[in-house]
């Protein structure tokens, strides 16, 4: 394995990542000895509104895949409505790829609470909740534990250090729906109902939680917040770019030397990361990957130097995402991959919209008859115009990330589904997997 | 709060008995007038019992919240995590996408439907092991990774070590998980779920972070790099002063609740069960009520040409009396058409008062 060039090294921007190393970092008196709760003394001295535009000001966009500014999203908020206002932040990990809002909340707990709390405080909200993935229970564990904590120390509950501010922050475990990650799936669920997307608008921001308006933000977005208000937002523009400022988590998974998590400026490139990463498995060649997750079209070997930031991998025709790079090489099928991915987005699809929850029904069947080699011509076209006819016809992105994978494959890869229907490659499913396929 | 004697349905008696109070606690972490948002919590709660959501389970979270069982079933049966039959003791979950799949998660999975001769969803004959092949574990720097009661129990799993690990849980004997807590079964697993501390002696402190979440932070204290210019005394740039009216939160339910004895949760379970278990009359009345919040969130939802949409700030039908009226004033519809909270009164308001007054009209 060759050791990282001293440039490369350089992008390493360790922030939101740094208190890993500190094995007791997620109990309340460690934490307090690394900076934590700093954040929110200094934060309860100021107005609101100067916390808002201390988030406009650095830059801050969300971290959940979608890149939204989060200070115009906490300007959104509608001040002196006499409605109480709701935070409500998005832990429910779950786009396949994605592992890096499951260990900052195991191992660094109280950052998210103390976000939580800075948060809450700047769009006045008097009730925050922690929508967890149910499956992340270390997690929870962990943080539920954290709340306690903070409680106990008077960071949480009535008169937060003496401000007069009051907030209650409630975890909430989630029960196994991949579509509560999406943000008004995740309100409808939190109020007790089958997470199922909503028509937009009305936007969260106006009508969400108990249709009062609320901020839906994502884990690593919310965790930012306390370095910012710590740091500033000039030193936060120091890292990434002019219009993707601060660091980002990116999580490296599949045939690479060393997978994990790799924080730095966003901008970086795959080349870049794959040199931390010590390179690709021995005897594996780059052949796909996802830029940030399963929902995102798929990137290939030409796409090395991206700037993986929301502009320079939206210019390369996909979406930054989570930036969960699923790293995929010449040993694997595209074919299958994507089969896989659809068997989880037909498992995952709530089934409100028609094109998904059909299409996918049907584009999986499509899949299991190409791989066992029982596929003909008519089932590339039958899997364009099928995903065609999800992507954009759907409440939510469930639909187009279904869609996605399908499309991409279908546009770099067409060689390999070609390979199956010609007999070059040997069916990796058996034939009793067709029922119902024809 | 326990002293009070609730009725519950005869189907739902033998579990209030013992999950009534800890029920009672998970309400009240959510707003009044609001209790519908601790169902997902309950649902886990009633599998601390039964390993399962039963019809029992299910009558008595729609008891104990003042909803109908379709309502419950409806959201029982669209998580993964709720479970349709008795468990095991032990919930083995192998991640089978796309990344886990090619990296071994598939040959994984095909060993132990082998060795334990069950398949997904099922549960070994000696009532210890549920196997279930899993969607994305958030673990995939661990590829492929295998979980028991969903902590992380093995990393870069192979069809060998998955076997060994099955057939320690099988004698209960409970190996140390490197990035979870000890070992518990599904059912006080369950317990976590539904919101409540992980209470063991040293559980919370168990796990330390694999070497994959720490590749890129180690790398840079080993090069020594770190971010300049970090100074947490940088000062906020301030516009007006920190403490005016408008800096001040609107508090919500728990606080405007006047007197939450007679109001709170508890009152509400008293009077849904006893509409549980009332005439058939009652029950026709109750299936074809237009205040039922899933049939009002159905209305509309499937609004025709002529229902102005939902951002048309329509009023709602007035309801016939005044508490009522003064509930759908507060709560205008969301976005979706759906009612703006989960129950058909104000926080504020009497409001048991007034559905037993509806119903005792039909009686």
């Amino acid at each position: 394995m060759t050791q990282p060039s001293r440039e490369v090294l350089q992008k390493l921007t360790p922030v939101l990542t740094k208190r890993w190393l500190s094995p007791d970092a997620w109990k309340i008196d460690t934490y307090e000895r690394l900076d934590g709760y700093l954040a929110v003394k200094k934060a309860l001295e100021v107005h609101p509104d100067d916390l808002i535009q201390l988030i406009k000001d650095s830059g801050l966009r969300g971290r959940g895949g979608a890149g939204f500014p989060t200070g115009l999203k906490w300007g959104f908020i509608p001040q002196g409505d006499g409605k109480p206002h709701y935070l409500v932040i998005n832990a429910d990990e779950g786009e396949p790829g994605t592992c890096k809002d499951l260990p900052l909340m195991t191992w660094d707990p109280h950052s998210l609470v103390e976000g939580a709390i800075i948060a809450a405080y700047a769009i006045r909200a008097a009730r925050a909740y922690i929508y967890i993935r149910g499956e992340a229970v270390h997690a929870a564990r962990r943080l539920r534990n954290a709340v306690k904590e903070a409680y106990a120390k008077g960071y949480l509950g009535e008169n937060i250090l003496g401000s007069g501010f009051d907030l209650d922050l409630v975890v909430h475990s989630g029960a196994g729906a991949y579509i509560c990650g999406e943000e008004t799936a995740l309100l409808d669920s939190l109020e007790g109902f089958r997470g199922q997307p909503r028509l937009r608008p009305p936007f969260p921001a106006v009508a969400g939680l108990y249709a009062s308006p609320t901020v839906v933000n994502n884990v690593g977005t919310i965790a930012s917040v306390p370095y910012i208000v710590l740091g500033g937002a000039d030193w936060w523009k120091s890292m990434g770019t002019e219009k993707s400022s601060g660091p980002m988590i990116y999580s490296l998974s599949g045939r690479v030397a060393n997978p994990g998590q790799y924080e730095c400026g966003l901008g970086i490139t795959l080349r870049e990361l794959l040199e931390l990463a010590g390179g690709m498995k021995p005897g594996h060649t780059l052949k796909f990957w996802t830029p940030g997750g399963s929902s995102t079209p798929l990137l290939t070997a030409e796409h090395i130097d991206t700037p993986m930031d929301f502009e320079g991998v939206a210019a390369a025709g996909s979406i930054l995402g989570t930036t969960a790079m699923q790293i995929f090489s010449d040993q694997d099928c595209p074919v299958y991959a994507t089969w896989r991915w659809l068997e989880f987005y037909h498992h995952e699809s709530c089934g409100k919209c028609t094109p998904c929850r059909e299409g996918n029904y049907w584009m999986v069947r499509t899949y299991r008859r190409i791989l066992s080699g029982e596929g003909t011509y008519q089932d590339l076209d039958t899997l364009q115009d099928t995903a065609d006819n999800i992507f954009g016809r759907a409440f939510c992105g469930l639909g187009d990330g279904a869609a996605t994978p399908v499309v991409s494959t279908l546009k770099w890869f067409r060689q390999d589904y070609l390979d199956y229907i010609e007999g070059r490659t040997a069916p990796r499913l058996s034939a009793k997997t067709l029922v119902g396929a024809h | 709060m326990t002293d009070t004697t609730v009725d519950f349905s005869p189907a739902a008696a033998p579990l209030a008995a013992e999950l009534l109070e800890p029920a009672l606690e998970i309400i009240a972490r959510y707003p009044a007038g609001r209790e519908r948002s601790a169902l997902l919590p309950l649902l886990h709660l009633v599998q601390t019992r039964e390993g399962f959501v039963s019809p029992a389970g299910v009558a008595f979270c729609a008891d104990v919240l003042g909803i109908n069982k379709a309502q419950v079933g409806a959201v029982a049966t669209f998580y993964t995590m709720y479970k349709r039959k008795p468990t095991g003791d032990y919930l083995v979950s192998v991640c089978t996408n796309t990344l886990c799949n090619v990296m071994g998660g598939q040959e994984v999975y095909d060993e132990l439907v082998e060795h334990l001769g069950v398949g997904h969803d099922e549960t070994t004959a000696d009532g210890k092991i549920t196997l279930e092949h899993a969607e994305c574990l958030a673990a995939c720097d661990y590829a492929p990774v295998v979980t028991v009661n969903y902590d992380y129990a093995i990393d870069q799993a192979t069809p060998a070590g998955a076997v060994e690990l099955a057939e320690q849980l099988r004698r209960d004997e409970r190996p140390v998980l490197p990035r979870g807590a000890r070992i518990c079964t599904l059912k006080e697993m369950q317990h976590q779920l539904a919101g409540f501390n992980d209470e063991r002696e040293g559980a919370v402190a168990d796990g330390r972070p694999g070497a994959p979440t720490l590749r890129g932070v180690t790398l840079a204290q080993e090069h020594g790099i770190a971010v300049a210019g970090f100074n947490t005394d940088t000062p906020i740039t301030t516009t007006k002063p920190a403490r005016d009216e408008g800096a001040k939160a609107v508090p919500d339910g728990k606080v405007q609740r006047p007197a939450p004895e007679k109001t709170g949760p508890l009152a509400k379970a008293v009077t849904a069960v006893k509409a549980a278990v009332g005439a058939v009359a009652e029950k026709t009345h109750r299936a074809g009520d237009v205040k039922d919040p899933e049939s009002r969130t159905a209305e509309q939802r499937n609004v025709d040409a002529k229902t102005p949409g939902p951002g048309s700030q329509q009023p709602t039908p007035q309801p016939e009396n005044a508490a009522e009226a003064a509930g759908v004033a507060k709560n205008q519809p969301a976005g979706d058409g759906k009612p703006a909270g989960d129950t058909e009164r104000p926080a504020s308001a009497p409001a048991d008062t007034t559905k037993n007054s509806g119903q005792g009209e039909t009686k």
